[in-house]
């Protein structure tokens, strides 16, 4: 059913050097609206610059990234947001001394109407309210939204940081490790998230090293091996061996797995 | 480690029943939000403190000529004090206001000299102010512009701002504090003037308490202060401009320094030159006290006032009971140690939780 789809984004060729370091060699990427895409790699592999290419933080040197089918340059990270774009970064990016709330609407905060408003008075109780809808969306409880998220736990810091990228995203949301310092339950928690997330028809990204976890929630994975794509797999047809073949390069052989896109080429994406 | 206990209790308790959780069906949350609000200890030595003297003192201490003394004698303290909460909950620290005051009662005590001196009519004293206020300002976000670079701490590009404008102030006078530097006009309204019985002084510092404690508390501007001093690359991410917003927060700090500049004139009529130089320890030490965190994020204005009253409270009521008052000294120094410890401590425990 995917294959007539236009991708929702989509890198082609995209080169990124720092230096002598050339980060990124013609990497692709695609992604759907409402998928789970994994991308893996190995240290190194160019995850985190590609990342930063997609979420607006790094400007590519060549390549062309695709928004909705259009070519797009974002400025910065605040020109994907406004594309609906949001990125929920591995140390969470939260301010700890303020409230969920305040995190909520860090830097896009409501004011009151008229006067007060121009005078930039807050809205609280609207932001509050609006917050505990956010994360009861996400089926996330907090018992006190005025509670600053430093005496939350681990889990529920990362749902409010994930709850900011989900109230403000139409399009596409980018997670590092998002599970790295959690347990086991808030894991499950965080994972249920995102499959709830994807199911609202925005495209989740995940950027893990978690093979496991990676198969169990994302839709499709896709592999960065020095700086480019080297196969794209639906996580039902695929295991741990090939994923970690494929990362590591011991199954550079195309032929080896049908499911697998040859290095370079988007049009055999697989149909999901 | 003491912390170590601190860290094994919860994991220990972790299977039926976190014991944060036991506490909060135990108490009530307005109650434990309130035992975790550091304004409220200080609140509590301050009365404690009154209450101490009163008894000690009957009919001495806590009387209306006192009240008001203490209160016009922290005015300007505690108009200092608002902006150095708001520097230090960026996690910054503003060392060279009492030279800022200095250099901004200089400029506007110069204009007077030369316009009328003692004598000078009204539309002088406005310059003045306008002059005092604006130097205070510059040179505040004059600081604030270098520390927004990130490459110089705020400690030295305030400790050099300490230096260069007392020197600018010492440049332009010789040293000497020029004689007529305040309107008489000045002096009678806002330095002895009394509305209700309520000196000008005390109802500028309220004014200025109240509004800079609704800006903090209530606008983004406030917000965004407390955010920066709590994770200022989060603040960065989420589109905020942090430098511009540090340039506003150390000229709000110069702004006020030179609304001080205003009042030390009008209620002393002279510049003081020399009587500055530890202003800034004075007024770091009652924002820590009021419980606003040296490492940011954390702060109140509110705290400020209480922080403010404590060292003013103990001077009078050492006098009054007889005790050496430099032993008021010896007292908020160890405060201040105990009260950044305490601060230390929960930040660690917190970060752990």
């Amino acid at each position: 059913m995917a294959s007539a789809r236009e991708p929702l984004l989509a890198a082609h060729g995209v080169v990124k050097r720092f230096g002598h370091v050339q980060a990124l060699s013609g990497a692709d990427f695609t992604a759907h609206a409402g998928e789970v895409v994994a991308l893996i790699g190995d240290n190194g592999a160019g995850k985190s610059t590609l990342v930063n290419v997609l979420s607006g933080v790094l400007t590519p040197d060549e390549g062309e990234v695709r928004l909705d089918g259009v070519p797009i340059r974002f400025t910065g990270p605040m020109d994907a947001q406004r594309h609906g774009v949001e990125t929920v970064y591995q140390d969470l990016s939260l301010a700890p001394d303020l409230d969920a709330a305040a995190n909520l609407y860090l830097g896009r905060e409501l004011v009151r109407g008229g006067f007060l408003g121009r005078l930039g008075v807050l809205d609280r109780p609207t932001m509050r309210r609006e917050a505990v809808a956010a994360f009861g969306e996400l089926g996330v409880e907090l018992k006190d939204v005025t509670a600053p998220v430093t005496t939350l736990s681990g889990g529920q810091r990362q749902s409010v940081a994930v709850a900011r990228a989900v109230a403000f995203a139409n399009k596409v949301i980018f997670m590092d490790e998002p599970t790295a310092a959690l347990g086991v339950v808030q894991r499950a928690r965080v994972l249920e998230t995102v499959r709830r997330v994807a199911d609202r028809g925005i495209c989740v990204v995940l950027i893990s090293h978690n093979m496991p976890e990676v198969l169990s929630v994302a839709d499709r994975v896709e592999v960065l091996r020095l700086g480019r794509r080297v196969a794209s797999f639906t996580a039902a047809d695929t295991t741990i061996e090939e994923l970690v073949g494929a990362m590591t390069g011991s199954l550079d052989e195309p032929a080896h797995n049908g499911n697998h896109a040859p290095v370079g080429t988007t049009e055999a994406e697989d149909g999901r | 480690m003491s912390a170590n206990s601190q860290d094994i209790k919860p994991t220990a308790k972790a299977p039926d029943a976190p014991e944060s959780d036991g506490g909060r069906f135990a108490v009530p949350p307005w109650l434990r939000r309130a035992a975790g609000v550091s304004e409220l200890w200080t609140f509590v030595i301050l009365v404690a403190l009154v209450a101490f003297f009163t008894i000690a003192a009957p009919g001495k201490f806590f009387t209306t000529y006192d009240i008001t003394q203490i209160a016009v004698n922290a005015s300007i303290y505690l108009v200092l004090g608002v902006g150095m909460t708001f520097v230090i909950i960026t996690a910054g620290i503003d060392l060279s206001i009492g030279s800022v005051l200095v250099l901004a009662a200089v400029s506007a005590g110069e204009y007077n000299v030369h316009h009328g001196g003692p004598t000078a009519g009204w539309g002088t004293v406005v310059v003045c102010v306008v002059i005092a206020l604006a130097v205070g300002t510059g040179w505040g976000a004059l600081q604030g512009a270098v520390v927004a670079t990130g490459k110089v701490p705020p400690l030295i590009v305030t400790l050099g701002g300490l230096g260069a404008a007392l020197g600018i102030a010492e440049l332009a006078t010789g040293g000497q504090d020029p004689a007529g530097a305040a309107a008489t006009h000045l002096q009678n309204s806002l330095g002895f003037g009394k509305l209700l019985g309520i000196p000008w002084m005390v109802i500028l510092a309220a004014v200025v308490t109240a509004l800079f404690g609704a800006v903090l508390g209530a606008t983004r501007f406030g917000s965004h202060t407390l955010a920066i001093g709590s994770n200022p690359t989060a603040v960065r991410r989420a589109g905020i401009p942090v430098g511009r917003h540090l340039i506003k927060v150390y000229g709000l700090m110069g702004l006020l320094a030179g609304l001080g500049a205003v009042m030390w004139l009008a209620s002393y009529g002279t510049t003081s030159i020399a009587g500055h130089s530890t202003d800034n320890l004075k007024v770091i030490t009652a924002v820590v006290l009021g419980g606003t965190s040296l490492f940011g994020g954390r702060g109140s204005v509110l705290g400020t006032v209480i922080g403010v009253f404590i060292p003013a409270v103990l001077t009078t009521g050492l006098i009054v009971i007889g005790v050496q008052q430099y032993w008021q000294d010896v007292a908020v120094g160890v405060v201040l140690v105990v009260a950044v410890y305490i601060d230390q401590m929960r930040r660690k425990t917190r970060e752990r939780a």
